[in-house]
């Protein structure tokens, strides 16, 4: 797989991609979970990851924001991953500012078990940010932005796990945007929620879509056909597909694609 | 109406398992009865005879000269008439006795009427006990010394009993202060350690055996541990037999609990509050300083000080390290510099206690205060127990998941 392959990106849309994939390989100790990935992600767009259980789409999203270094046997066995033009796996990454640039939502919501408040501040508090008027500020924005202001507002102190589900994951949300990202990687952000709370968090990636890129993986296919740009679909660690959303789901190129998305298999 | 119900398919039926059942539950209810009973009967003991040396029946109702004072010895005068008789009398007793064992088996009426005879002595053995109780004169040794003169010797037997007056003052101070810096200690190092093996260490064999090797630590009788801190403490950073000895001897043999319960309460933390913190641009020990050590407080504290609290009811550390039988003066007495305060050797209750029970001649007196001070050491105990427990519970409302 020494060939630069031409990276599979779609024709318009002439400015730079804000993520660049080159041939990456990753492998967890002896398994190779992803094999020689091309790939350019635009900025201010939804992108979407599809494919089946296990096919790496979580491996995949974490290796954007090295969440996989806390992971001992993760190996990065080939290429790179660029983020506005730098290689983010360079040995003078700092990690923290890496992460404070790319947000991430995790699949399970993981709201720490503190107060509302709390919850939204941290990212700001641990950078040194002790200002009660500027936490302030940015709680009601981000919790605005996340649509859970008018739900949350008389009950700012209480802890964070006595949300429902949806606001759950809503403030986790919001807790990701307070540290200003430019990308945010969702990992399966509805898989728990209910239709309504499910519906709230796509209308909620629409608002979103206008200051962030926003990476989502989902394993819903209305969904991704509903919130997303454009969609990837990858199988076995490969990325076997990855054009504007409409194209895939109406005509997708490979077979492979077009047996997953009518739900032949996967 | 006893007519037979029809049987359906719920009904009850006897059978092989059914009985085994039951005859299991029978069997755990037994155990735990058997364990209950048991420790119940250890504490209404020492309750019960060392609240005759806490406790007393006039205002204010609580012996403070008994949880205040140094140990003295007791000088006891009985009323002489009463001594002299009780002593015939046990003599008659022995006499008794040892002709009854010497009759041949055949002799039964003989040793019914020995038999009798010896229950009447013994019966006015024990009025004549309860005058004597009531007619004695105690004296501690400093109200001994402020006597204007003695009760005179024809009146009185007088007998004294070495630490069997006065109180145990000193070794409640010197107990709470031995708990308190091993505490500090023991936590201290014990989360550091339990912090770089539960999150920096990277997992595998050597963890695996470290993990193993602390575990066994806590296996290691206490009089190994008491004999390390001598030669290394005592002996080789030459500090003596102090209180700072005591401390790091009893922190040492705490840790190995305190360590390995803090790492499984840290392990316990969900992985989804570290990658959530982290994820938001969090170092590592910021990380673990705000999501992880929070959350893992209720159980690090709690197994750390009833670790420490069982440590501190250990006599065999102390004896070589910390203890001494008996001082003059309180802690923060006689200091020339503030650091002779860690430098000198305390009283502590446990090793009052075996030395009141085991180093001295045993009698009524000593008795009283072997039980009192057991009971005034559970009751330390006890509070350093409880109070675990309330934090535990206060910060758990706070943090809770
Ligand atoms: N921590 C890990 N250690 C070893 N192997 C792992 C680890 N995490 C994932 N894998 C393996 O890597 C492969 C890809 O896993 P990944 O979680 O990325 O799949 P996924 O596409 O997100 O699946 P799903 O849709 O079920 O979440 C799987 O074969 C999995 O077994
Ligand atoms: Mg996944």
């Amino acid at each position: 797989m020494a060939q630069t392959s031409t990276p599979i990106t779609t024709s318009e849309n002439s400015q730079p991609p804000i993520i660049e994939i080159r041939n990456f390989d990753f492998a967890y100790g002896d398994s190779q979970a992803l094999f020689d990935i091309n790939m350019d992600i635009k900025e201010k767009e939804v992108t979407a990851f599809i494919g089946p259980s296990g096919c790496g789409k979580s491996t995949f999203l974490r290796c954007f924001n090295r969440m996989n270094d806390l992971i001992d046997i993760a190996r990065i066995k080939g290429g790179e991953i660029k983020i506005s033009g730098v290689n983010i796996y360079d040995k003078d990454i700092d990690v923290i500012e890496l992460r404070k640039h790319v947000g991430m939502v995790f699949q399970k919501s993981n709201p720490f078990p503190k107060s509302i408040y709390d919850n939204i501040a941290y990212g700001l508090r641990i950078q040194g940010v002790k200002k009660k008027s500027t936490l302030d500020d940015v709680v009601e924005e981000c919790l605005r932005g996340a649509a859970l202001w008018d739900e949350v507002k008389d009950r700012l102190n209480e802890s964070a796990l006595g949300m429902s589900g949806g606001q759950q994951q809503r403030l986790c949300i919001a807790r990701a945007l307070a540290v200003r990202p430019k990308i945010l990687l969702m990992d399966e952000p509805c898989s728990a929620l209910d239709p309504i709370a499910t519906a709230k968090v796509e209308e909620l990636i629409h608002e979103l879509k206008k200051d962030y890129t926003i990476v989502i993986v989902t394993h819903n296919m209305q969904q991704a056909a509903r919130v997303s740009d454009r969609t990837a679909f990858f199988y076995l660690g490969k990325l076997i597909e990855f054009e504007n959303t409409d194209d895939i789901f109406m005509n997708p190129k490979n077979p492979q694609t077009e047996a997953y998305i009518s739900g032949r298999f996967g | 109406m006893s007519a037979q119900k029809a049987p359906h398919p719920f009904s009850k039926r006897k059978s092989r398992q059914a009985a085994f059942e039951s005859f299991t539950t029978l069997f755990f209810r037994l155990a735990t009865y058997a364990v209950i009973i048991a420790a119940g009967y250890i504490f209404f003991n020492i309750a019960y005879n060392g609240s005759k040396a806490v406790f007393m029946t006039k205002a204010p109702f609580i012996n403070i000269a008994f949880l205040t004072q140094k140990p003295q010895t007791l000088h006891v005068y009985e009323p002489k008439e009463i001594y002299d008789e009780l002593a015939s009398i046990k003599a008659e007793i022995l006499s008794s006795k040892a002709k009854k064992a010497a009759l041949g088996s055949g002799a039964k009426t003989e040793a019914a009427a020995y038999s009798s005879q010896i229950e009447t002595l013994e019966e006015r053995y024990e009025t004549l006990d309860e005058e004597r109780k009531e007619g004695r004169l105690m004296y501690s040794d400093s109200e001994y010394r402020a006597l204007p003169e003695p009760p005179s010797e024809e009146l009185y037997a007088y007998n004294n009993y070495a630490y069997s007056g006065g109180g145990i003052g000193p070794a409640i101070i010197g107990t709470c202060l031995l708990v308190a810096g091993s505490i500090a200690i023991a936590l201290t190092l014990g989360v550091l350690c339990a912090v770089y093996l539960s999150e920096y260490s990277r997992p595998g064999r050597v963890l695996q055996l470290i993990r193993l090797s602390i575990l066994n630590l806590s296996g290691v009788p206490s009089i190994v541990f008491g004999l390390f801190g001598f030669g290394m403490f005592v002996l080789f950073f030459g500090w003596g037999v102090s209180m700072i000895a005591g401390w790091f001897t009893l922190a040492i043999m705490a840790l190995p609990v305190i360590i390995t319960a803090s790492e499984e309460s840290m392990r316990a933390i969900p992985k989804g509050f570290r990658e959530g913190s982290l994820a938001l641009g969090a170092s590592k020990w910021t990380t673990i300083r705000t999501n992880v050590l929070p959350y893992a407080l209720p159980g690090i504290l709690t197994s750390s000080i009833m670790g420490i609290a069982r440590v501190a009811g250990e006599t065999a550390p102390i004896m070589f390290t910390a203890a001494f039988a008996l001082r003059d003066q309180l802690p923060w007495e006689g200091l020339t510099k503030p650091t002779d305060f860690f430098f000198q050797g305390v009283m502590a209750l446990p090793y009052h206690i075996y030395v009141v029970s085991a180093k001295i001649p045993q009698n009524e007196y000593t008795r009283n205060m072997q039980y009192g001070a057991a009971f005034v050491f559970l009751f330390i105990v006890g509070f350093f127990a409880l109070s675990s427990i309330i934090l535990r519970v206060k910060i758990r409302k706070k943090y809770k998941w």
